[in-house]
């Protein structure tokens, strides 16, 4: 069994959801991305999705931008986020990726899937692969034993839903609301209806993204969902003091952690 | 200068699939599909079953002939350019005037069938980028006609090269964001109007100005702008009698191109040479070539050929033109070049700059700077092919908005 699939078995035998922190490779430098994630991990984050920086993130609001042509300047590297992986795996915590799908497919696929399983990348979130394009990368993920971890959307039809649920593995991104990551003073409605939804159509865990950025948003994302993750939270605490940023990192993940087992 | 004016477009119904490059399930072969954000599907998915039914009902297809004649300015006439035609060998040249378009481009066609379709679907706010400034005023345009809120993504280096079309903007009530991200260009402000659309797709149509994008943009799109081709093809052939030797048009994102192409697709005597944007020179790593200097990727949501480095990052692109200033290129183009259907060349600023002031002196006709490329290649090919040949050129957009940058190129005061 994987870490992965071992922390929802755990999460759900002590009642409690997951955290899960995001953080991009090499941000704000390569060495420092690693002591940040650790810090994390530290501080109470169950799983790490280590990011890709890329030249066009779509899908990222301004905090998550800044940290990726952050890490970009200091001279990230898919090369160098391997190293990132691989160090970050050591710790035993579940470690996944969440990458846009052009480095993915530059790399090579398959060349990708391998390496980084080695590394011990235990899946992958691809917030821009559509399952109609994800032929080859399914069987490669099988074919591997990692998990492919496709988003969902409140705007996702009920038919759709299925179809992309079917497909994940390890666990489901459910996007808690229509819109780009970065932290919000609320956590949208919408979110709690997308899991119920889920809820009617699968056993896979289900963990929601997009706008959790304290315990008290974690906690109640708690209440429904198996996961809580959070990223901009981070990159923000890390902005804060460059200079020291793993005290305040370690802060905001033991606020987190409280907040998933506070139900 | 002799001017054809062909009758009046009246479509039975926009045009079938004539060509073996016709997307499959949202592919051009191994290109194109949906490479997007899950939260977009279900609003791909309602713009495709709306327009589908739009483009076969009598309706729709007679409310669009109507505004294209009646507003848009169409059947834009034909221009043969017997000066401008010594510099190209002596063959014979012939200008489709995309640029006599009210607002001044090819632009409008695409923006047109889109608005239509925006009100189909009820839909009050659109959303565009733009490059160079001819998209951003075109949806501007349409939206003050129709009623619609308009918010346009321009790149910040852009708006500084562009500054015309942006007081236009604002004065036709759309509202100009600055984006200052990346490279801060076209591909910047499309990253930009994504997540626009993202957040707001209930209540808005991103209208898109390109053929790229996912599935259905770069079919539907084309469809807007294959009148240019069909128009030119009896216009050329009322005049000359035969058809061209080739055809030639600009590339950014294509849109111009594929619309002048499509219709000649199918008639395998006519070559399709694509004009792209060589900045400093391809060799030089400074352009705008995606077919001529790039590789397989994927970019705002298709696959198709990209300027990217070996981790998948997109290389800024560099052209003086900023409506040709994108890193990608719409799938269809992909195709054609992997077919061998179409060529691509790459023409410099400095060769575009030249055939801009040959054209604006020799014609009367100052050119954009983008469509300065395709009369460029017209003087490369005119010489390789001799006087006997036939040139038609798709002349998509007029040079007002570029006299700021053509000055400071030629050292004019202002």
């Amino acid at each position: 069994m994987s870490h992965l699939a071992d922390l929802f078995v755990r999460t759900r035998a002590e009642n409690r959801a997951a955290l899960i922190g995001y953080l991009p490779a090499g941000f704000p430098n390569q060495e420092m991305s690693i002591k940040v994630i650790k810090a994390m991990i530290e501080g109470g984050v169950d799983a790490v999705e280590i990011g890709f920086p890329y030249s066009d993130p779509v899908m990222d609001g301004p905090i998550i931008q800044e940290a990726a042509e952050t890490a970009r300047a200091a001279g990230i590297t898919m090369k160098k986020t391997l190293e990132v992986v691989r160090e970050v795996a050591t710790t035993g915590a579940p470690t996944l990726m969440m990458t846009y799908w052009n480095p993915i497919d530059r790399y090579g696929v398959e060349r990708y899937a391998e390496d980084f399983h080695a590394a011990g990348m235990e899946g992958v979130i691809t917030p821009d692969l559509t399952i109609e394009e994800a032929d080859e990368w399914l069987g490669l993920t099988d074919r591997l034993g990692m998990h492919p971890i496709f988003v969902v959307a409140p705007s996702t039809a009920d038919e759709r839903l299925k179809l992309v649920a079917d497909r994940c593995s390890g666990f489901i991104y459910a996007a808690s609301t229509m819109g780009v990551t970065g932290a919000r003073t609320t956590v949208s409605s919408a979110a709690s209806t997308l899991v119920e939804r889920l809820r009617k159509i699968t056993d896979t865990p289900v963990c929601v993204g997009l706008g959790v950025s304290n315990g008290e948003q974690a906690a109640e994302v708690a209440k429904y969902a198996d996961g809580v993750i959070v990223g901009s939270a981070f990159v923000k605490a890390v902005l804060a003091n460059p200079e020291d940023p793993l005290p305040g990192v370690r802060a905001v993940a033991e606020d987190l952690a409280r907040g998933v087992r506070n139900r | 200068m002799t001017k054809i004016a062909a009758p009046p477009f009246v479509p039975a119904a926009l045009p079938e699939p004539i060509t073996s490059s016709e997307a499959i399930d949202g592919h051009f072969g191994p290109y194109g599909g949906r490479f997007v954000p899950e939260a977009l599907i279900s609003a791909l998915d309602e713009l495709e079953r709306i327009y589908n039914a739009a483009k076969v009902d009598p309706a729709f297809i007679a409310e669009l002939a109507e505004l294209n004649a009646t507003y848009v300015g169409r059947p834009s006439i034909l221009t043969e350019a017997h000066n401008f035609s010594k510099a190209c060998g002596g063959a014979r040249i012939l200008l489709k005037r995309e640029d006599l378009n009210h607002t001044g481009s090819h632009k409008i066609n695409n923006v047109i069938g889109q608005a239509l379709i925006t009100k189909r679907m009820g839909k009050k706010r659109i959303i565009a980028e733009t490059g160079a400034g001819q998209h951003g005023v075109a949806a501007a345009t349409a939206a003050a006609l129709m009623g619609f809120e308009c918010v346009v993504y321009m790149g910040a280096e852009d708006i500084r090269r562009q500054s015309l079309n942006v007081a236009r903007m604002k004065l036709l009530g759309a509202e100009v964001v600055p984006v200052t991200s990346g490279s801060q260009t076209l591909k910047d402000a499309l990253n930009e109007a994504m997540r626009d659309w993202v957040t707001n797709v209930a209540t808005t149509h991103y209208l898109l100005g390109t053929v790229a994008g996912p599935h259905p943009f770069p079919s539907m799109v084309r469809d807007f702008h294959s009148v240019i081709g069909i128009e030119a093809r009896e216009q050329v052939l009322a005049l000359t009698g035969k058809l061209p030797d080739a055809v030639l048009a600009c590339v950014g994102g294509g849109s111009n191109a594929i619309g002048i192409f499509h219709r000649f697709i199918s008639d395998p005597s006519v070559r399709l040479i694509g004009l792209e944007a060589g900045g400093d020179g391809i060799e030089t790593g400074r352009h705008a070539s995606s077919i001529s200097g790039g590789t397989s990727g994927v970019l705002h949501g298709s696959r198709t050929y990209v300027l990217q480095d070996e981790d998948g990052q997109t290389i800024e692109s560099h052209s003086i033109s900023a409506g040709l200033d994108y890193p990608g290129v719409g799938p269809e183009h992909a195709y054609l070049k992997d077919m061998g259907r179409a060529e691509y060349r790459s023409v410099t600023d400095a060769q575009a700059m030249e055939a801009f002031a040959l054209l604006s002196r020799t014609e009367g006709i100052i050119p954009a700077i983008e469509t300065a490329h395709a009369l460029y290649g017209a003087m490369v090919l005119g010489r390789e092919l001799g006087p006997d040949a036939t040139i038609l050129i798709n002349l998509s957009g007029r040079g007002d908005k570029d006299v700021q940058t053509a000055a400071a190129w030629f050292g004019i005061e202002l």
